[in-house]
């Protein structure tokens, strides 16, 4: 029986999808050049985990295996037709910077990884908290990610000036790199080497190790 | 032709999906381990992409898009919102016929391909390019250039990175680093050698 709490919390640092499953990155570098559309997709996604989970696991106990991925697709389809259509109705600025990345929900592999690998197995309730978890988990990177890229890259944080820059008569000179796609590889990169020192049990051994000083020697 | 000629240049080069748009990334990092799997999964890519945009391209204009259905005197409706439910399911589709083809016609390049090919059903590059093309109102031999086209520049992607970690196997990483870690800095840096291309114009 899986605890509620781990179900919650777990995914947070200790099996984060994005750090150490390696799902969902697409879209976890592609949108993180401002704050908001971080904010914005970070919903979306959690919203649509939850979602699915929660009807994936109603239908477990009715899905024939041999259909079992088409359904879940368009179950996961469904959903994000929902989000974009609110999106486009509600926040039809935020839904042309998002352009085609709420769409792309659908292949997110966080989604569907989650609804093979926990809701197609567990109860209703219990699903619902890891699809909220694990929600959080590639929101909390998302954020990070976004933090840096637009506090630095722009001097900015949800639009609003923090670091006045230079070109605005302030003192910060921006770092325009940041906001173009190879610095959210690096970030990205660095958040797992951090993760990582500061939880040893997630490093990955190396294909080939080094030889020690006396085995080089070779007698 | 020039316009195709551009449209197929801009999408291997300078609008690379994997390392401008990061699509399909969970692929790209997985299967980058040796450079065989990665011609084997580019070559696959490039099949699916090619296939996949031009009959999503046709599915638009002549059954979604508002007014497409003119032809059946149904020209009121607009059906653009069963968008991403339909593109999935011609993708999931394409994909299934292609392998049941390829066994049947094709058994030594089924063996090769064969497992990476249910896989893009849900690889995101796949979607990606077909909803680009949809953003971008390409005709249908535009879109058949721009599906080629990203095939080949996330393949070339996957290749190039696959060459690169092979020689880094070698190479001495801090513990932190390994694996994952070193590979999102080396594509990193990839991406910044294709950012280079962006000045391309025909």
């Amino acid at each position: 029986m899986i605890r509620a709490r781990d179900a919650l919390l777990n995914p947070l640092i200790d099996e984060n999808p994005v750090t150490l499953q390696v799902l969902g990155i697409c879209s976890a570098l592609a949108i993180t050049n401002s704050l908001y559309s971080a904010l914005v997709m970070s919903l979306a996604l959690t919203s649509v985990l939850a979602y699915s989970n929660v009807v994936i696991s109603m239908m477990r106990r009715h899905l024939p295996a041999s259909v079992r991925i088409i359904v879940q697709m368009t179950v996961i389809a469904s959903g994000v037709i929902i989000i974009d259509e609110l999106l486009q109705a509600f926040a039809p600025e935020t839904a042309k910077t998002l352009s085609v990345f709420v769409g792309l929900i659908i292949t997110n592999c966080i989604v569907l990884g989650r609804a093979e690998a926990f809701a197609a197995h567990n109860r209703v309730g219990i699903s619902f908290l890891d699809g909220i978890g694990n929600g959080m988990g590639y929101s909390l990177v998302l954020i990070a990610v976004a933090v840096i890229r637009e506090l630095f890259g722009a001097g900015t944080l949800m639009g609003a000036e923090i670091l006045p820059t230079v070109s605005n008569g302030g003192w910060f000179e921006p770092n325009a790199m940041l906001l173009l796609p190879p610095s959210a590889f690096f970030i990205i990169g660095f958040i797992i080497w951090g993760i990582r020192s500061w939880k040893p049990e997630q490093r990955e051994q190396p294909d080939f190790a080094p030889l020690a000083a006396d085995e080089l020697r070779g007698d | 032709m020039d316009q195709l000629l551009a449209i197929f240049v801009r999408a291997i080069f300078v609008e690379n999906l994997a390392l401008a748009f990061f699509l399909g990334m969970c692929t790209f990092l997985a299967i980058s381990r040796q450079v065989k799997t990665a011609i084997g999964l580019g070559a696959a890519v490039i099949l699916v992409e090619g296939i996949t945009v031009p009959v999503n391209n046709l599915i638009y204009t002549y059954l979604l898009r508002e007014g497409a259905l003119g032809w059946a005197g149904l020209g009121h409706l607009d059906f653009s919102y069963l968008g991403l439910i339909s593109y999935i399911g011609v993708i999931a589709a394409i994909v299934q016929i292609l392998e049941m083809a390829l066994s049947r016609f094709f058994p030594a390049l089924h063996q090769s391909l064969g497992i990476f090919l249910p896989l893009l059903t849900v690889n995101c590059a796949i979607l990606g390019a077909s909803l680009f093309m949809v953003q971008r109102d390409y005709d249908f031999v535009e879109s058949a250039a721009y599906g080629v086209g990203v095939g080949v520049g996330w393949a070339l992607a996957l290749i190039v990175l696959a060459g690169l970690r092979e020689k880094m196997k070698f190479s001495d990483i801090p513990a932190g680093l390994q694996g994952l870690g070193i590979t999102f800095i080396t594509a990193g840096i990839m991406s910044m050698a294709f950012m280079a291309m962006a000045g391309i114009e025909f």
